[in-house]
């Protein structure tokens, strides 16, 4: 009971001004608000600047355009797109094109990245020397020439539909893309679906049960087999017993192009191929340099448990080294986000050359569409870097269990 | 001392701002485009990055052509001097906002005059300087003849221009299919022609024989008969100066109507001691036209003899004295069958 009149009479006073003012107090609390109603005015005044002058100037301004018809065609579209859609509609197809370049090139980045990172530490000399090789020579050259590079050097040399290399008749690679089968789910796909929904649970299930068993009792459960049986073994059963889930549209060649089948455009190949090696050598380094950072001790105290090299790395090197990583990764997987509007050189359809290139000629709105534009490369920051932070957080609560 | 600094900054900028301000009432488009041209001492012209025949740099590094003549025309109606030019290379991208900025002065850069443009972007299109349509450009190896057996084909096209939407309103009214890649610039848009990555580069047809010279094998490539839409191109300006305007339109008809009156870069001294009275007019020596546009009496003299006149520009840049060998088609004088008719100056 003694205690309770040593709570300070005014804490969210305090607190605030703390927040605010940090040392300096009152002083500081009145700078800081001065300093906001100064960038709030700065912002306003630019906003009407540029408003009275696309007016004086009679340029059209507002976001009006958005549901006007766009009447051009974009060769890749992950949404029905024609010609009679609006330029709002542009905005989501070339919103998905980034995205799509984006989450594609990460992921194998990250693949690249890794194996590279492990390649220059193995004891391997000519691994060892391939991967450092990697790594200089992707680092050491300017991205743009890389896409041009394999747009222009590689996957143009390819022959031309006519003539165009064929795998067992069904797939076909010549310089108009990568042609495939493509799969159309049939009325069982429902059911094909859940069967692997099941799968995947039943396998995390078994995971965690397994994790609680090594805990709990030191008992080590070998449950991969299992796992790999309900994954494959569920939807080959639905299959067999509601038929096939997909059937394929098979690509034929027609006039000048494929018809049928689904195709991978040369120009999402190539810009994906040169953002994720591009970027896959930095991300070597950051995880090379994540590893070493851990100090060598835990790897000798790996070994003299019994652990094997790979044991090691994974559960105790890794793990500590993963800390070091993530803040430098996250940069990496931002920058090839926003390295993908590179894309404008060889015409793939992302959000920078549909939208703030096409759209913003067609339209003359440039005030309007850059802002967009810039909001929507702000976002996918944003996000990625939350997504990061979470992981982040998690891995420290975990490391500190 | 720090909290006094810090307290500064918010000054700062918004002295900053104002100065800001204070500049910005002292724009071109409020001094008027001719005084800011004047004191500035160049003309700045808005290009194309390199089309042979209507922009193009020469091994020199002079630029020349059709466009660039009207740039030089321009030049030298102000400071009698055609070498007073500032040019500036745009993308079709770029190009009206370099316009509407203020980066350049003019934009005479094949550019299609249509309404959304004229209205809606806060331009002027001053006059058309070359009639040109829509075309195709093949490889022979196709045995193509003509535009409707396109059918599912793969075309490259320069992004943000019109011919990008024409192309989608010929295949769809003709129910054709076909596969559209937009690339950046020209350059850009011709190598993926040239690698295969299209059967068809389409463009305007003078843009097509323009670019067809820049192709390794010129002889294997055809131009398809078809031409799918009106091109009319000519200079732009800024929409609110009606005086710049006007200079600008004039000088092009200056060019036009010496040709109908055949006053040529070689003939224009003696003609200009002429007693026509249609002659007089035009060589300022009845009357004070030039003075009314805000320039000099001998206006039309220092245009023709800076750059000769329409008929002169157009045969020395892409007409039968180039390389391009154009025909001059609807870019005849209106009195010869073609649609070039510029008002008289009176």
């Amino acid at each position: 009971m003694a205690d309770a009149p040593r709570k300070p009479p005014l804490r969210l006073v305090a607190r605030l001004r703390r927040t605010l003012g940090g040392q300096a107090g009152w002083a500081g609390v009145v700078i800081q608000i001065l300093f906001v109603a100064a960038v709030v005015w700065i912002g306003y005044e630019i906003v009407e600047n540029a408003r009275a002058n696309l007016q004086a100037q009679r340029i059209a301004s507002g976001f009006g355009f958005l549901s006007n018809t766009a009447s051009f065609a974009v060769s890749q579209a992950l949404i029905p797109f024609s010609e009679s859609d609006t330029y709002a509609r542009v905005f989501v197809v070339g919103l998905l094109n980034t995205l799509l370049v984006s989450i594609v090139g990460i992921a194998i980045a990250t693949i690249i990245g890794v194996a590279v990172a492990l390649g220059r530490l193995s004891p391997n000399w000519l691994l060892a020397r391939i991967s450092g090789g990697y790594v200089e020579l992707i680092r050491n050259l300017p991205l743009l020439f890389q896409i041009l590079f394999w747009y222009l050097a590689v996957l143009a040399t390819l022959p031309n539909p006519r003539q165009s290399i064929s795998l067992l008749g069904s797939v076909f690679l010549s310089n108009r893309g990568l042609v495939v089968p493509n799969p159309v789910p049939q009325p069982s796909f429902g059911v094909f679906a859940v069967a692997i929904a099941v799968g995947i649970v039943a396998s995390l299930v078994m995971r965690s049960y397994a994790r609680h068993q090594l805990f709990a009792k030191g008992e080590k459960l070998t449950i991969w087999p299992f796992a790999l049986a309900t994954l494959i073994g569920l939807p080959a059963l639905a299959a067999v017993m509601f038929g096939a889930p997909v059937k394929f549209d098979m690509p034929e060649l027609k006039g000048f192009n494929f018809a049928g089948g689904a195709r991978v455009l040369p120009e999402f190949a190539a810009l994906t191929i040169a953002l994720s090696t591009y970027t896959a050598a930095f991300i070597a380094e950051i995880v090379r340099a994540g590893i070493q950072s851990v100090p060598k001790g835990q790897m000798e105290a790996g070994a003299s448990l019994g652990l094997t090299r790979g044991q090691t790395l994974r559960q105790v090197v890794i793990p500590q080294a993963m800390r070091v990583i993530l803040p430098p990764l996250t940069n990496q997987y931002l920058n090839l986000t926003k390295n993908s509007s590179l894309a404008v050189a060889i015409g793939y359809p992302d959000l920078f050359s549909v939208f703030a290139g096409t759209a913003l000629s067609q339209t003359g709105q440039a005030v309007e569409i850059i802002a967009l534009t810039m909001g929507v490369y702000l976002l996918l920051s944003l996000v990625t870097s939350a997504i990061m932070s979470f992981y982040g957080w998690r891995l420290n609560r975990s490391l500190a269990a | 001392m720090k909290r006094v600094s810090l307290a500064l900054i918010p000054l700062l900028a918004a002295f900053a701002v104002q100065t800001a301000q204070a500049q910005s009432q002292d724009k071109p488009r409020d001094r008027g485009t001719l005084q800011s041209v004047k004191d500035r001492g160049t003309l700045s012209c808005g290009v194309s990055q390199g089309l042979p025949g209507f922009s193009a740099p020469d091994d020199k590094g002079n630029w020349t052509g059709l466009d660039v003549d009207v740039c030089r025309a321009i030049a030298a109606a102000i400071f009698n001097d055609a070498t007073k030019v500032k040019f500036v290379p745009l993308s079709a991208k770029d190009r009206f906002t370099a316009l509407q900025s203020g980066e350049i002065d003019v934009l005479s850069r094949n550019s299609t005059w249509t309404l959304s443009r004229d209205t809606s972007l806060g331009l002027n299109y001053t006059g058309i300087s070359y009639y040109d349509g829509q075309g195709f450009l093949v490889r022979k190896s196709l045995k193509v003849n003509s535009a409707l057996e396109l059918n599912s084909a793969s075309i490259c096209v320069q992004t943000g221009t019109t011919n990008e939407q024409n192309v989608s309103d010929y295949f769809k009214g003709n129910n054709m299919k076909y596969e559209l890649i937009a690339f950046g610039t020209a350059d850009e848009t011709v190598k993926a022609y040239e690698s295969g990555r299209c059967d068809v580069f389409t463009s305007d047809v003078s843009q097509l024989y323009a670019e067809r010279l820049k192709l390794a094998a010129p002889a294997d490539h055809a131009v398809l008969p078809e031409v799918i839409s009106k091109e009319p191109l000519g200079p732009v300006v800024r929409h609110g100066d009606d005086q710049w305007f006007d200079i600008v339109k004039w000088t092009l008809f200056a060019m036009i109507n010496a040709e109908e009156y055949a006053v040529t870069q070689k003939n224009v001294d003696e003609m200009a001691k002429s007693n026509k009275p249609e002659l007089k007019r035009i060589f300022g020596t009845d009357g004070n036209l030039g003075e009314q546009l805000g320039l000099t009496k001998d206006w039309v003299t220092r245009i023709i003899k800076a750059t000769g006149n329409y008929g002169e520009s157009f045969d020395r840049n892409v007409g039968a004295g180039s390389k391009l060998q154009i025909a001059r088609g609807l870019n005849k004088l209106w009195n010869q069958g073609g649609l070039q008719y510029a008002p008289p100056i009176r």
